[in-house]
């Protein structure tokens, strides 16, 4: 064949808001539905947890065989990427899309696997808790008092043509819980005295729900991608602007990781273009304790991984090149974080914030308040 | 008015509290299953539950089933007791008097939005349902969005099409628990266009609509969750504010860019799903073209459907900041100068104390309008 670039397949995310909602049960209906309707419909992966009704929705749907891998002298089975890729069904279920491959595996992430197969023009369903979305991990912790690890990307799921909920309430996912649907009796009672608190899951639930709608809002709009140059300029009846670019301050503070989570989500809903900067000592990086020059580089990888372009500066005073830069790259907002609570970091970031606000003129400043002290 | 007391309910509160959870306990337990569009599969969802509910040994009947059953929801029904409907009135409608002579634990009516026949006891379905909760039996009923009677008009502008029957959305509302049944918009194009294949113009254009009714519905059950999740940790007296909802408080004053402010807050609420509030912190010496300029920003803020609030209070910041707690606002927008109005009245710098003092809440600063002086 001449090297003519194929199909992408299409991403469909059945999205739930715990363990139990009856995402993998909506898969494979889906699965069902499609191999009904004579399409070619294959499991790239299927995590049963012995849950009977679910297991019986795989009746008739080929399995694609799993690969195993070996980690310190232990047996690890894995989604086998190649072989979807040999067998390349039309539609391709795969449950778990934030599952991290054990260490060994080709590529880190499920969804990096997903990605491959997408690309190849396999059609992927697949499954995910609202947990899981990166820029909702610090309101996470707050609800949950978990902090969750394995996260995805928000531009992975706004690669999706579709986000569809699966729904349950709480009390119908407790009642599961209780008669062991969900869980071996030991681990449901330990969910149950975690996670599993009813106000909590009804916020997980509201957040899922809110994000489905979300999801559905941003692929109505005639709106080019968040990430496209192409952003059309519109002005509200008031003739104010509306097409906003954000730019997000970035150091070496822990509170720049949640910074950096709510200017990309922000930026998402709003449709704005997100930026981050960091600047640097005029003497340059070298001037940096190492500790602090890791701390820095960390936050730059975690803002280009959310695909937020970064960019580094020099400047003898923060406040100044911050601003200056914002006002050479029309930027309409200036995302900076709240000065912590201990003494000399209060005072400095506080004269910066108040000197950023007073040098920003027709920019606007956000503080970003620190989410997780609410904990408790 | 700020009145940050109401989260800690008081003796009173707390009897009344007790007497409704007691009538609560007494009465039945009303599920809905939401669907945005026919086809979505709310009946099956919920009959398929219940067969599972009844296989374990629950005390389950159906009152009511839809005139047109699919092939899918006509063998699951083969589970169930099904109690007649009465037919004496012409068209059929749930016997009431017979559901309750019965008494089964858990009642399954598909479909609530229907009108009953001139001359019954109640005129409309969901009465009937509101008499068998009365007496202790619980119900799990199905409806679609576009009967919600709030929400009609929204839905006939989007489908170009009316529906007579309706159920007030206070009475989904109450509902112990409501669950949506979500599905691709794709799939209900070819299912409700009763087996005519739609064009495919049309087709996109039916799908658009469809995706704008499931948003409608997500938002509407998201609306329903917060609100129960609030009224709980009220009820039990929790000061946790889970931000899951987006609450975008507008300061103004007479000086501030109040229309940019407002247009900006209005936006963002709209596409966070989230709520609008503006707030002006009453003072005394406004100058009279102040106070019309404050009126027309105020007046601004009501055509933007926001909740104008105004607030009294010795110190400014802080009777914002128990407005922001009390209503729980996640964002707070504020003008920054240095000249005239509150801000003077206002040290040490208002803005940095409300930037300081305001916890768990982004403050976004705009510059007031024909100014941008230093602090």
């Amino acid at each position: 064949m001449p090297d003519e670039t194929p199909r992408k397949g299409a991403l469909k995310i059945i999205l739930g808001y715990a363990a139990g909602v009856g995402k993998t049960y909506k898969m494979l209906e889906e699965g069902q539905r499609l191999l009904a309707e004579g399409r070619d419909v294959a499991i790239g992966y299927f995590e049963p947890h012995g849950r009977k009704d679910t297991i019986a929705k795989t009746e008739g749907l080929e399995f694609i065989p799993r690969k195993v891998v070996a980690y310190r002298e232990r047996e690890f089975e894995e989604m086998d990427t190649d072989a979807i890729l040999a067998r390349h069904p039309e539609i391709c279920l795969v449950d778990e899309f934030p599952h991290t491959n054990v260490p060994g595996s080709e590529r880190a992430k499920r969804w990096e696997d997903v990605l491959v197969l997408l690309d190849a023009g396999v059609d992927v369903i697949t499954t995910m808790n609202i947990q899981h979305l990166e820029s909702l991990n610090d309101q996470m912790r707050e609800i949950t008092g978990i902090q969750v690890r394995e996260t995805i990307p928000d531009w992975v799921v706004n690669r999706a043509e579709e986000v569809v909920l699966a729904d349950l309430t709480p009390r119908a996912l407790l009642n599961r819980l209780d008669r062991g649907v969900v869980y071996a009796p030991e681990k449901a009672q330990r969910a149950k005295e975690n996670f599993f608190k009813e106000t909590s899951l009804s916020a997980l639930r509201e957040m899922a729900l809110r994000q489905t709608a979300h999801e559905i809002d941003v692929r109505q709009s005639e709106d080019p991608p968040v990430n496209g140059n192409a952003v059309v300029t519109r002005t509200d009846a008031a003739g104010n602007d509306l097409h906003e670019r954000i730019l997000v301050h970035i150091t070496e503070a822990p509170t720049t990781a949640a910074l950096i989570r709510r200017g990309r989500r922000v930026a998402d809903y709003l449709k704005a273009d997100c930026f981050a900067v960091c600047v640097l000592p005029e003497a340059g990086n070298e001037s940096l304790s190492a500790k602090s020059r890791e701390a820095i580089d960390q936050h730059l990888d975690f803002a280009r991984k959310l695909h937020i372009e970064t960019r580094l500066l020099e400047g003898a005073d923060e406040a100044e090149a911050l601003v200056h830069f914002a006002h050479t790259n029309s930027v309409t907002q200036i995302f900076l974080a709240k000065p912590p609570r201990s003494w000399i970091p209060f005072f400095l970031q506080k004269r910066m914030v108040m000197k950023v606000i007073r040098l920003a003129k027709d920019i606007q400043v956000t503080v970003v308040a620190d989410r997780r002290k609410r904990m408790g | 008015m700020a009145d940050t007391e109401r989260r800690r309910p008081s003796p009173e509160q707390l009897l009344r509290q007790v007497e409704a959870a007691e009538r609560k306990e007494q009465r039945g337990k009303l599920k809905v299953f939401l669907g945005y569009a026919s086809g979505v599969g709310k009946s099956f969802r919920m009959f398929d539950e219940n067969r599972r509910r009844k296989a374990r040994g629950q005390d389950v009947v159906v009152a009511a089933v839809q005139p047109e059953a699919s092939e899918e929801v006509e063998e699951v029904l083969k589970n169930f007791e099904i109690i007649p409907p009465r037919l004496d009135l012409g068209s059929p409608c749930v016997d009431v008097d017979a559901v309750r002579r019965r008494r089964p634990a858990v009642c399954l009516i598909d479909g609530l939005a229907y009108s009953n026949p001139p001359g019954s006891k109640n005129r409309e379905r969901w009465q009937d349902v509101e008499e068998l909760l009365d007496a202790g039996i619980s119900v799990t009923t199905t409806i679609n969005l576009q009967y919600i009677q709030e929400k009609q008009a929204q839905v006939e502008a989007i489908r170009e099409k009316r529906v007579l029957d309706s159920v007030p959305e206070r009475f989904i509302r109450q509902a112990d628990e409501i669950e949506i049944v979500d599905a691709p918009a794709e799939y209900s194009v070819t299912v409700t266009e009763d087996g005519e294949r739609v064009h495919s113009e049309e087709a996109a254009r039916l799908q658009q609509q469809l995706s704008e009714l499931r948003e409608i519905a997500l938002v509407l059950v998201a609306e329903v969750v917060d609100h129960q999740l609030e009224n709980y940790l009220r009820q039990q007296g929790i000061e946790q504010n889970y931000g899951t909802h987006e609450r975008i408080l507008v300061c103004v004053t007479p000086r501030s860019n109040a229309s940019l402010m407002i247009s900006r807050a209005k936006r963002q609420s709209a596409r966070f799903h989230g709520e609008l509030f503006v707030a002006y912190v009453e003072q005394d010496r406004l100058t009279p073209e102040d106070r019309t300029t404050l009126e027309g920003n105020l007046e601004a803020a009501r055509k933007a459907n926001a909740h104008v609030e105004i607030l009294h209070g010795e110190d400014p910041v802080a009777a914002i900041l128990r407005f922001a707690e009390k209503e729980g606002i996640t964002q707070i927008f504020v003008g920054h100068s240095q000249q005239g109005g509150w801000i003077r009245s206002w040290r040490p710098n208002p803005v940095e104390r409300l930037i300081l003092e305001a916890e768990g809440i982004d403050v976004r600063v705009f510059p007031n309008s024909g100014e941008a002086e230093g602090l």
